[in-house]
């Protein structure tokens, strides 16, 4: 899993590429918590998020909460249409709430 | 039938599901997706609770050709995830807690899963059947 990260009017966007699984979760976390305490609004591009599992879904959850409480929040733009399927059967598309554009 | 037997540990989890991959060619992205998002949450599940505080082996089974079946087998302590409840997936973020998503995805992504135990075994057996 390969992350970049670019900011720009206060927003944080954390670019995500390649799997996020039990390995890789856990990596990815903290820079997103990170992201979150010194931006407050961040978002996750998943055009290169090709896989999700439970333990991706979990970090999601938990961002967002954090996001919330510092007044923030955490969006999500550019999911793939299998990725959006496991977000669908999970209960998670109301919980995050996705940007078509966000600022690049 | 082929069969993989790993330590049961999430930094095998790679293996595992190399493994699987490897022996279920010629499917459709997704199927194979699903399939092995599936194998993933029932492999960690075993690695993080079979034999805890110890530790112990995992024996993977994949048969393929057609539909595709899966056995995990530990000889941990008598333990059936599918009694587990299901989430309540309708929950507002701040009332949602993530336990037991993982056994839920797997229910929801594989056609069938089914646990028995066997003497002292733990016997975890997912389907997915391929039209």
């Amino acid at each position: 899993m390969n992350t970049t990260k670019t900011a720009a009017d206060g927003v944080c966007v954390i670019s995500l590429d390649g799997r996020l699984d039990t390995i890789t979760a856990p990596q990815v976390q903290p820079e997103i918590d990170t992201a979150i305490d010194e931006y407050q609004n961040v978002a996750l591009d998943f055009s290169g998020v090709t896989y999700i599992s439970s333990a991706g879904l979990r970090i999601l959850l938990a961002g967002h909460k954090r996001a919330a409480a510092a007044g923030g929040s955490l969006k999500l733009a550019h999911v793939s249409g299998q990725i959006m399927e496991i977000f669908e059967m999970t209960g998670f598309t109301g919980i995050l709430k996705r940007e078509a554009d966000h600022r690049q | 039938m082929s069969e993989l037997k790993v330590d049961a540990e999430t930094e095998n989890l790679g293996e595992v599901l190399e493994f699987i991959a490897s022996e279920t060619p010629g499917l459709p992205e997704k199927t194979r997706q699903n399939i092995l998002i599936a194998a993933e949450e029932i492999f960690v599940n075993i690695a993080q609770y079979a034999y805890r505080p110890g530790t112990g082996k995992t024996i993977v089974r994949v048969t393929s050709g057609g539909d595709v079946t899966i056995e995990f087998e530990d000889c941990g302590a008598p333990y059936d995830p599918l009694q587990k409840a299901d989430p309540d997936i309708t929950l507002s973020t701040e009332e949602r807690d993530i336990g037991g998503l993982g056994i839920f995805m797997a229910k929801s992504l594989m056609d069938n899963i089914s646990y028995r135990r066997e003497g002292n075994k733990n016997i975890l057996t997912i389907k997915k059947e391929i039209s």
